[in-house]
């Protein structure tokens, strides 16, 4: 009878996490990315391979898991630290229904405060125009980069989509995240600063357990740029995007059913 | 409409928390007693659902509250802490909480709610600008919206001052006459003096007594008292502490004096009109027997 999505949780939820001084922070990975496009752009030629490096490896591997972190582990998971979130589920409130509108209205956030801002600073660096193929001059040897010439359009484009679909895995695994343990900021931190910035960055086995992988895969999908080092295809990213997704909510729904309230008053 | 648990036990690791609890508590008002760490706070959590118990029955209207969130649609919550939606007005709280019910008019039964509980007035102001007894009301009037046939409040009179705690009581008192089961914890039985109904006393983990409210208060109210009292002129308050009935014995020691008594609220009462009377001026007064685990094991003794 009630549907997945529950309005008044959405509304609670968006209130409440935009509400918090932490709201200050979700927009600080994103003007990051910004002020560092545009140092770049102000102090080298509008060429790749650096947008797709700055924007591609380390907007996805980095600044987008770090903005979903923030967000992910306060839609719930502050609510469960501070002890309301007990006026939510003592109501009949289907639990499958409680997860996934959380895990809507972060993804959304997201999107607005990550994936939004990858868009415009894709735009702003001018990644994939058909500049010289010669970007760099050391001791006499010539690096060529190849590859056809890519509109900046299609390559903000596949940053933007990539970005999106990097949001929404990203929040499933920290909702859950968030219920399993309340030190969700600190294993998050870890995960993204060690898995997805390091190891699937330099272990090439990692990259088909990296959400970064999976986005860049899907960016690369549309812009069709080699200098992103998308080393997964894209049916490959969506399928495996998909399962880490489902296996993600579906463990975060089953933790927030066996929700329990712990411990005598001292 | 009854809450039943039959051998209930809850256990972490090695600590037994609640130790085989067989109990049944039907309509009318319920107080569950106990001192801190005796396990009340361990049963709310089982009854409504937010803890499973380690061996035992427990069911609330026939059903399982563990892993059924149905139960909410006939039981309403209080829980403890004191957390709630502060950024949202006590009005958006109730209501989005009747919403969360699918109730059909949430707005009309916020209202209901709110009326009941004498918050009118401060329904428009957000909850972070309540008092604690305010917040407290405000839990109380989200957990009646959805008009429930069980309510459990757990220690609902924390942070009260005295004559909102005497308004929580005759509420509780109306609903309960009302045919509605009605659940509370406390942890100081002189809070819950007015209410009529049973009570069940719990002492380290076990149900230790059961009864009527009447007849325990009778107990508590005959139980001797020991206080420490210490005022301008400790010599003449002592002479004529002495003649009162209620005061079975007084010494002299250093500078204060050692008080005994029959009766708690006599004493009390007595002590102020006699130092007026005698324009001694009082410093100090103060029960030195107070522990809960001496009221209760006194209590338990009989």
């Amino acid at each position: 009878m009630s549907g997945l999505f529950n309005p008044t949780v959405a509304w609670i939820t968006t209130r409440a996490t935009l509400g918090r001084k932490r709201a200050l922070l979700f927009a600080i990975p994103a003007v990051v990315l910004i002020v560092l496009t545009l140092a770049l752009k102000a102090s080298r030629p509008p060429a790749r391979p650096w947008p797709s490096h700055v924007l591609g490896q380390f907007g996805f591997s980095v600044l987008l898991p770090l903005t979903a972190l923030i967000i992910g582990c306060s839609v719930l998971g502050a609510e469960i630290d501070d002890g309301s979130v007990i006026h939510l589920l003592a109501t009949p409130v289907r639990r499958s229904s409680v997860i996934l509108t959380k895990f809507a209205v972060a993804a959304v956030l997201t999107m607005i405060f990550a994936a939004v801002p990858e868009l415009i600073a894709a735009l702003i660096s001018g990644g994939g125009l058909t500049q010289p193929t010669v970007t760099s001059v050391a001791g006499g040897a010539v690096t060529v980069i190849p590859g056809a010439p890519i509109s900046t359009g299609n390559f903000a484009l596949g940053l933007f989509v990539g970005a999106l679909v990097g949001a929404v895995i990203y929040n499933a695994i920290f909702v859950m995240v968030s219920i399993a343990t309340t030190r969700a900021i600190a294993v998050g931190l870890l995960y993204v600063l060690i898995w997805e910035a390091l190891l699937s960055n330099f272990v090439s086995g990692a990259r088909l357990l990296s959400v970064s992988h999976y986005a860049l895969g899907i960016a690369n999908g549309i812009a069709h740029d080699p200098t992103l080092d998308a080393g997964l295809s894209v049916p490959t990213s969506i399928v495996m995007g998909a399962i880490v997704t489902v296996l993600a909510l579906v463990l975060a729904v089953n933790l927030l059913s066996s929700f329990t309230l712990k411990g005598e008053p001292a | 409409m009854t809450i039943e648990l039959r051998n209930v036990s809850r256990w972490y690791g090695n600590v037994v928390a609640v130790n085989d609890v067989t109990m049944s508590i039907g309509p009318g008002v319920t107080g569950l007693l106990g001192p801190n760490g005796a396990g009340k706070s361990t049963i709310m959590h089982m009854i409504a659902g937010f803890l499973p118990p380690s061996r035992g029955e427990l069911t609330v209207s026939g059903g399982h509250s563990w892993h059924n969130p149905d139960i909410y649609r006939t039981v309403g919550l209080v829980p403890e802490r004191d957390s709630v939606y502060a950024f949202l007005t006590g009005e958006q709280f109730v209501t989005a909480t009747a919403k969360l019910h699918q109730l059909a008019d949430p707005a009309a039964a916020a209202a209901n709610a709110v009326a009941l509980l004498d918050m009118a007035d401060a329904v428009d102001r957000k909850i972070a600008t309540y008092s604690k007894g305010m917040r407290q009301r405000i839990k109380v009037a989200a957990a009646l919206v959805h008009d429930p046939e069980i309510l459990l409040l757990d220690e609902p009179f924390n942070g009260m001052d005295p004559r909102q705690r005497l308004h929580m009581m005759d509420l509780l008192d109306k609903l309960g006459s009302e045919g509605r089961t009605i659940l509370f914890s406390s942890h100081i039985l002189e809070e819950v003096e007015r209410l009529s109904g049973t009570i069940q006393v719990m002492v380290a983990g076990r149900l230790a007594a059961s009864g009527d409210f009447r007849a325990i208060r009778r107990l508590m109210t005959s139980r001797p008292h020991a206080f420490t009292v210490r005022s301008s002129d400790d010599r003449l308050l002592g002479g004529t502490l002495i003649g009162r009935p209620a005061v079975t014995a007084v010494e002299l020691s250093g500078n204060a004096l050692q008080v005994r008594t029959s009766d708690y609220g006599a004493f009390c009462r007595d002590i102020a009109v006699l130092a007026r009377d005698h324009g001694i001026r009082l410093r100090e007064v103060q029960p030195t027997d107070e522990s809960l685990e001496s009221v209760f094991a006194y209590l338990l003794s009989d």
